[in-house]
């Protein structure tokens, strides 16, 4: 058993952020220069905190697989940041956001964490605007913000389609000046391949060099992990075609807990797949539901002659569709939560009315001919033109002319690493910030919420934290690289790549991962329940085994070779998939984005089981690393300032 | 609808290193789905290469939905390929017809070497950006957002250049291999912006002079970049940088 201490400070809620910043202990000027910290990733946590850390006179090392810090996933992010900053007068306060986000979260995330994420969320604002992010702005000169993700507020900032983009640029070029100025070396096209644990602390980490095949050792004071979430392991997603867990996964084997894995949250509008050879999927923004009705045919039959071409959408009259959303959730339609949709799209195709043509028939129509019937093509033009014109692009259907096709797709992971107040793992001097780790989203996050919390940790909140636990570490001398834990976690990556190069069986990895990614989709995705979580369990192990004698990596270790990243990161999935799968077989409640059909209420809603499962489950590797195994370790949720209650979409509230 | 599908053939650049001289390589692809990007349809090619124990082509992408900037073909002669406004993950199958042969090149420029076959180095991009390409301030202490108003417009002309992706098209389909369209990109976002503006001369200097020490041509104007450009980065915004630049020399 791991002792999880929280390290929740004093005090009211309001007041825990200051006490902790009043009381804490600092490192002073001269002090920071003799310290040496590693970042892992440079999306939007990994690059604020780079940067920050810089600023404050340590010395920071940067990774990342990209070519460039600039192309981090977080450059994907579209919708929006939020921010309690209450421009609008419509009554946000830092009391409102939290709120927002602990009951959009179901009650699974910690009080204090989440309080404090909402009191820095506007000097995140503050910071991007004097960095020159280009935000959306009134007539008047002042910021503009809209509602996002369903809450009563406006409290979201945007810039254009692209808010991810921009807020990474801000931090990019922030983390640039530092590398001029001499504080940050930074190193693109590597790979953190393994955690260099000494004495009980993160002290280096082992990388490869993606061009030469290089293995390098590197030491810190701290060892920060900003590489963001682990959705890839369903083959298909709306993340980057690197995004991996292996970081985090190579800390969770050395003693990091991993917290909540099952908690991954499925997003309602992404074009559906097309076919077997899909490498990702693309979200379509969520603003679309506004809008948009979701439908599919009321008849099986309809559904099949659309899927084979013989029907057109169009041709199906009003009265044969069935406007499912609208039925099942009168007071918010179309408008229900993103886990709420996903659930009910999946259960109609499930019967056998889904529309689209490929393998599973995944797929239902959003259809705006009766938004341009009352608003006019040139209103639908100016709200949705350029979301339209990408539909096209990409499917070649002109959505002004026949309905658009979505269906739900991961999109975000909020399981992670297990962390403290600090944002320290188990593992002591390592600290993980971003979707990499657990933190503030529990069961359900909200809509422009990451963006928030990725910079929240690494702008404001690490660079702090991570001074306590360095105050004590001045007199550490830096470790050599000749040190006997340096070579055997440099080893073990030796060993386990040979493995992978000398099996040279028959299938490619991404065959491997294909199969792995329906297993999850299937069993561990939007419905789950016992059975099908026991029988996931078996096929994963059994696809695991299958991997390990048959996968084929070819050519050498020595230079690039992209099917040997993949197969490093795969070889990860394929156990953490385990992991996620013996999660939400024992979380026997449903809450958030994880729903177990055996716990729903006589309506169909999700029942959630507070006496049960109110805590955090912290999963400890206790495996050989032949045979995995997990010990579960709980920190239990108190709200002591927070009113507690149930979602409900039946009625208006 | 139906999934149609194509037979192609393509002509891979295949390069093993830097110092490599690199040749084209032909291959038949049959039963390409037309919904597929052109990055699957390589997939595809890659997979159909390691099942005949062949080397895969090395190329560069993430995203995959034209925002990371990382994704970079010359196809059939074009920078991301025969569309216009889209990164090379962006280009779908079905622009191309059944029988055709397609050309695939990297990015040629010289301030970009060839790492291998069709992915290519681009750090002399983060290096421009490393020299100035920011506004100095560090976090912390920065005024209330709303201190500073921007008109609506010039917001929104600063974000029509801050939206550059750093994907390099515009050196590799300039004759010259001018960077000019991504650095005039940058210098404008910020020198729009007030915050940008006390540091503006400094930051045109700096970066101007490290694109020439990089090895990237000047720019003659023939605005190829700007055709080619997945963002419709405006040459306009080039004459703005000319004259952000004689200005920081005219009066330092
Ligand atoms: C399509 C899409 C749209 C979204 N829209 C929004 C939105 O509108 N609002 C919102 O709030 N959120 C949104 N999100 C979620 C949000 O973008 C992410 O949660 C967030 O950007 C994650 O940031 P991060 O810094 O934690 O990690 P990332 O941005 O994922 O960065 C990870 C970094 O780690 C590096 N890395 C990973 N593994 C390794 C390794 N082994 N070795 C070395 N480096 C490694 C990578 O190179 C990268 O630099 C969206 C997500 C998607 C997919
Ligand atoms: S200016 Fe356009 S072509 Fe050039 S790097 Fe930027 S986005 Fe790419
Ligand atoms: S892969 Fe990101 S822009 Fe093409």
């Amino acid at each position: 058993m791991i002792k999880l201490d929280a390290k929740i400070p004093q005090g009211r809620l309001k007041e825990k952020w200051t006490n902790y910043k009043e009381n804490q202990a600092l490192v002073s000027p001269a002090n920071k220069r003799k310290l040496d910290i590693i970042v892992v990733g440079t999306g939007l946590a990994g690059a604020s905190a780079a940067a920050t850390l810089a600023e404050l006179g340590f010395n920071v090392k940067v990774f990342c697989y990209q070519d460039s810090p600039r192309r981090a996933h977080s450059v994907a992010a579209q919708g929006g940041i939020n921010a309690a900053k209450n421009y609008q007068n419509d009554g946000d306060s830092v009391w409102r956001l939290y709120y927002d986000t602990i009951k959009g979260g179901d009650y699974r995330s910690r009080e204090a964490n989440v309080y404090r994420l909402a009191e820095v969320s506007s000097n995140i604002i503050d910071q991007a605007v004097a960095q020159g992010v280009p935000f959306a702005r009134e007539y008047g000169g002042l910021l503009a913000n809209r509602s996002f993700g369903g809450v009563l507020v406006s409290r979201t900032f945007y810039a254009r389609g692209q808010t991810g983009q921009q807020l990474l640029l801000g931090a990019y070029q922030a983390l640039m000046r530092q590398v001029n100025l001499g504080k940050i070396k930074l190193y693109p096209r590597t790979e953190m391949m393994n955690i260099v644990i000494i004495d009980g602390r993160a002290r280096g980490i082992i990388t490869r060099n993606l061009i030469t095949g290089e293995i390098q050792r590197h030491f810190g004071h701290a060892v920060v992990l900003a590489t963001g979430g682990y959705g890839n392991v369903y083959y298909l997603s709306t993340n980057a075609m690197g995004s991996n867990v292996s970081a985090a996964w190579k800390a969770h084997k050395k003693g990091a807990a991993f917290a909540n894995p099952a908690f991954v949250q499925i997003h309602p509008t992404a074009i559906p797949q097309h076919g077997e050879y899909q490498s990702k999927l693309t979200l379509m923004s969520e603003s679309l539901r506004n809008d948009g009705r979701v439908w599919v045919p009321k008849k099986v039959e309809d559904a099949k002659a659309i899927r084979e071409g013989r029907k057109r959408p169009e041709d199906i009259p009003d009265e044969d569709r069935d406007f499912y959303l609208e039925r099942m959730y009168p007071a918010y339609g179309n408008l229900v939560p993103r886990d709420v949709a996903a659930r009910a799209a999946k259960k109609v195709c499930d019967e056998g009315r889904g529309i689209e043509n490929n393998p599973t028939h995944e797929g239902v129509f959003l259809d705006f001919k009766y938004a341009i019937e009352r608003l006019g093509r040139k209103v639908i033009e100016e709200r949705y033109g350029n979301l339209f014109e990408m539909y096209e692009k990409i499917t070649g259907d002109n959505p002004y002319e026949t309905p658009m096709k979505i269906y739900p797709a991961v999109h975000y992971t909020m399981g992670g690493l297990w962390v403290d107040y600090e944002l320290m793992s188990t593992i002591p001097g390592l600290f993980v910030i971003g979707e990499a780790n657990f933190s503030d989203h529990g069961a359900n996050r909200l809509g422009a919420s990451a963006l928030m919390q990725g910079l929240a940790d690494g702008y404001f909140i690490l660079p702090y934290t991570i001074q306590n636990y360095l105050a004590d570490q001045i007199t550490v001398k830096p470790i050599e690289l000749s040190h006997p834990e340096f070579e055997k976690a440099e080893k073990e990556v030796r060993d386990h790549i040979k493995h992978l190069m000398s099996i040279n069986g028959k299938y490619s990895v991404d065959h491997f991962h294909r199969q792995l990614g329906r297993i999850m989709w299937n069993k561990v995705g939007i419905v789950r329940n016992a059975q099908g979580l026991k029988e996931a369990i078996d096929e994963i192990r059994a696809l695991r085994e299958e991997f390990w004698k048959n996968v084929r990596v070819p050519g050498t270790a020595d230079g690039i070779n992209v099917e040997l990243e993949k197969a490093n990161r795969v070889a990860d999935f394929f156990e953490l998939a385990e992991l996620m799968a013996i999660d939400a077989l024992h979380r026997e409640e449903s809450c958030g984005g994880h729903f177990r059909e055996e716990y729903q209420t006589e309506e169909g809603e999700p029942l959630r089981r507070d006496d049960l499962f109110m805590y955090v489950a912290a999963w400890e590797y206790k495996g050989d690393g032949q045979k995995h195994e997990w010990e579960l370790n709980k920190e239990p949720l108190v709200y002591e300032e927070t009113p507690i209650k149930v979602r409900n979409y039946k009625v208006a509230k | 609808m139906a999934n149609k599908t194509i037979n192609i053939k393509l002509r891979v650049w295949r390069q093993n290193g830097p110092h490599d001289k690199g040749h084209f390589e032909e291959y038949e692809l049959n039963n390409v789905p037309t919904a597929a990007s052109f990055l699957e349809m390589m997939d595809l090619l890659n997979e159909k290469l390691i099942s005949e124990g062949k080397e895969p082509v090395a190329f560069d992408h993430d995203c995959r939905e034209g925002i990371c900037g990382a994704c970079s073909m010359y196809i059939n002669g074009r920078a991301h390929g025969p569309a216009t406004g889209v990164t090379t993950c962006q280009l779908h199958m079905r622009l191309f017809k059944d029988g055709e042969t397609i050309t695939v090149e990297p990015w040629r420029a010289k301030a970009f070497p060839v790492i291998k076959d069709l992915m290519v180095d681009r750090s002399a991009l983060d290096e421009i950006i490393k020299a100035g390409g920011y506004i100095s301030v560090n976090t912390g202490g920065a005024p209330d957002a709303n201190t500073i108003p921007i008109p609506k417009d010039v917001a929104s002309r600063a974000f029509d250049a801050a939206n550059c992706i750093g994907c390099g098209a515009c050196v590799a389909t300039c004759k010259n291999s001018s960077a000019m369209l991504f650095v005039a990109a940058k210098v404008s976002h910020l020198a729009l912006l007030p915050q940008g503006q006390v540091e503006a001369k400094e930051r045109v200097k700096k970066m101007i002079a490290k694109m020439d020490e990089l090895g990237f041509g000047s720019c003659t104007n023939t605005g190829a970049c700007e055709v080619e450009c997945p963002k419709g980065i405006s040459i306009a915004f080039i004459a703005k940088l000319n004259r952000e630049y004689l200005n920081a020399n005219l009066m330092p």
